[in-house]
């Protein structure tokens, strides 16, 4: 190690102008700051690989387990069912990495360099921002390796480069929504073992009662009008129908609606709470 | 001289607990003004909401004439922070931490990389500076969280408590930094629970306890406060306590006080105290281990302010390193 005492008088530079007060508004230079944290949640999960675990081994192991084990019960063989599992299990997996962001979060919060960030003039919103960017990019390395693993299990996909485009396109952007509703939580309950408890309690009857793994006409009355309305069901179904055939407009104009509102609702909060938090 | 920070009157309680109750100070431009308390005394809650963390309920804080609750934005773009916690990502490598920042206060790319290059090596982090900060040692961390704070050259620099849960090398590492700054003209808060570190390091001092000022005044005048020399005895054997204290209040119609290691202090208002006491104790065949005359320390600042020793009322720090006799 080398010493660090400063010698007297080696940088001696008149301080720094402070060019622009605007600094720290709303406007692109949140877009910009936004980025620029986004480079960092990437950086570090370039750095940690171990953090894609859950966007990776997870739901490779929950496609194997679904597929081999009630595949056959389910659908009568494992390859009938993979055929209408895997457009589920890709939105199941992104759902399930949307709560990671909430957790993430939560744990930044007490890392100390929220403070950092809140004391710098940037937008206030900007770390936020940038940590639901970044994580995009762990969901689309999700939905990649899903599609991956699909077709060398023996997926027969119907579809062209543009509807495959538009089904992950359509995941991203109801897993974009969904992040705030955990955003929101993380701000809430702060604790990350509580966000990730009670996003449990969130994704696990949003997930399973859907039609991601098991068509609804089974189920009883009462679930089946939960499953019909349930967002996840129409994400489902419209990522089906854009890669195996089938209808897309109306299921996906219903995602798009679900993701809309949940956005409208969550973000404002999400980012209030994150204002106010002391 | 000219006035940096400027706090008055300044208010905070969360629920029902008064965290500041009315808190004023001021700090001129490159001096060191330390906050001086216990835990939960408030000088976190201040460095806060000078920072603009956090509103005040009521009162005024300005920084160079910007208002914390009125002009943020302003406040922000010419302060430095580094909190109790090194707030650097752990995740990230040395270089990198230093370029988020960098990159945030909207830097280009080019003179960013220079200036995290810069601070690098001023805080001897060179060799360390690809690495991920996860594989930092505790010194290291705190001084990659104050290079990251003087990132944007800033006026005004907040430390709270730069120096808790450092080894006394590092700690006098980063205390040497922090005179370098003052020296440059940056104006620093520090806030700490070591007296001995606000004595060597603060030009001005305020004692906070229970969200209110006590005293205030160079570490000088404070000790004047509060008196002359005093006397210090520390006999060889415990056991020979209660005969040095009837000695000790013989000779000065006083009775010492003794401390948790057996040293008995007393006020030294006669100069030949020392070798009247001294010639005394031989006398009475008493083996002393330590016999002295001393200014009253920062200690016996905080003591005599507010009935409590500082150790007292720093409950999780435990001991702090006095020395340990022969």
């Amino acid at each position: 190690m080398t010493t660090t005492a400063v010698a007297p008088g080696t940088t001696p530079r008149p301080p720094m102008p402070i060019p622009d007060i605007e600094r720290g508004r709303h406007g692109p230079s949140t877009v910009r700051h936004g980025l620029t944290l986004a480079w960092r949640g990437v950086v570090k999960t370039i750095h940690s690989p171990e953090a894609l675990i859950d966007v990776t081994l997870q739901p490779v192991i929950f496609l194997l387990l679904f597929v081999y084990v009630f595949g056959g019960a389910i659908a009568g063989n494992t390859t009938e069912y993979l055929q209408f599992a895997l457009p589920g299990v890709l939105v199941q997996t992104v759902v399930f990495a949307s709560a990671g962001t909430g957790v993430g979060l939560a744990e930044d919060l007490h890392t100390g360099i929220f403070d950092r960030f809140r004391s710098l003039p940037i937008s206030r919103s900007a770390p936020l921002v940038g940590a639901i960017m970044a994580d995009l990019v762990r969901y689309l390395t999700s939905g990649v390796i899903m599609l991956v693993l699909g077709t060398i299990l023996g997926f027969r996909m119907h579809a062209n480069p543009i509807d495959v485009i538009a089904a992950m396109g359509l995941v991203m952007v109801f897993a974009f929504a969904l992040c705030w509703v955990f955003t929101a939580l993380a701000m809430l309950v702060r604790q990350p073992r509580s966000v990730q408890g009670i996003g449990a309690m969130i994704m696990l009857p949003l997930t399973f009662g859907s039609n991601v793994f098991v068509p609804s006409d089974s189920m009883p009355g009462w679930l089946q009008a939960f499953v019909n309305v349930n967002p996840v069901s129409k994400v489902a179904d419209a990522v089906r129908g854009l890669l195996t055939g089938g209808p897309v407009a109306a299921p996906a104009t219903a995602a798009l609606i679900a993701a809309a509102v949940i956005v409208v609702v969550f973000a404002p909060i999400a980012v209030t709470l994150y204002r106010k938090r002391a | 001289m000219d006035t940096v920070i400027h706090v008055e009157g300044l208010e905070k309680s969360f629920g029902t607990t008064k965290a500041l109750a009315g808190v004023d100070l001021t700090a001129q431009r490159g001096t060191v003004l330390g906050l001086l308390g216990p835990n939960g005394s408030g000088k976190t809650t201040t460095v806060r909401v000078l920072a603009t963390l956090l509103r005040p309920d009521a009162g005024r804080a300005t920084i160079l004439g910007h208002d914390v609750v009125a002009e943020p934005a302003a406040v922000r773009a010419r302060i430095g922070l580094t909190g109790q916690y090194a707030a650097v990502d752990e995740a990230l490598s040395g270089t990198d931490n230093l370029m988020l920042i960098a990159r945030l206060l909207d830097m280009p790319r080019r003179a960013a990389r220079v200036r995290a290059a810069e601070l690098i090596e001023r805080f001897g982090l060179a060799e360390a500076a690809k690495r991920r900060v996860r594989t930092y040692s505790g010194g290291m961390r705190r001084r990659l969280d104050l290079a990251a704070s003087l990132i944007g050259r800033p006026d005004v620099l907040f430390l709270d408590e730069p120096t808790t849960g450092l080894d006394p090398r590092h700690r006098n590492e980063v205390l040497d930094q922090v005179r370098a700054l003052a020296a440059d003209g940056v104006t620093v808060l520090l806030t700490t629970q070591y007296l001995e570190e606000a004595d060597q390091l603060a030009d001005d001092l305020v004692v906070i306890d229970t969200g209110r000022v006590i005293a205030s005044g160079t570490p000088a005048s404070l000790k004047a406060d509060v008196g002359g020399q005093r006397l210090h005895v520390r006999p060889l054997r415990r056991t020979d306590i209660p005969a040095v204290s009837t000695i000790l209040a013989g000779l000065t119609d006083e009775a010492p006080v003794v401390d948790a290691s057996g040293e008995l202090t007393v006020a030294a208002h006669e100069p030949g105290l020392l070798h009247v006491a001294g010639g005394r104790f031989d006398a009475a065949g008493l083996a002393i281990a330590e016999l002295g005359l001393r200014l009253p320390s920062l200690d016996d600042v905080f003591m005599t302010l507010t009935g409590r020793t500082a150790e007292d009322a720093e409950k999780q720090t435990g001991t702090t390193d006095e020395e340990v006799a022969a």
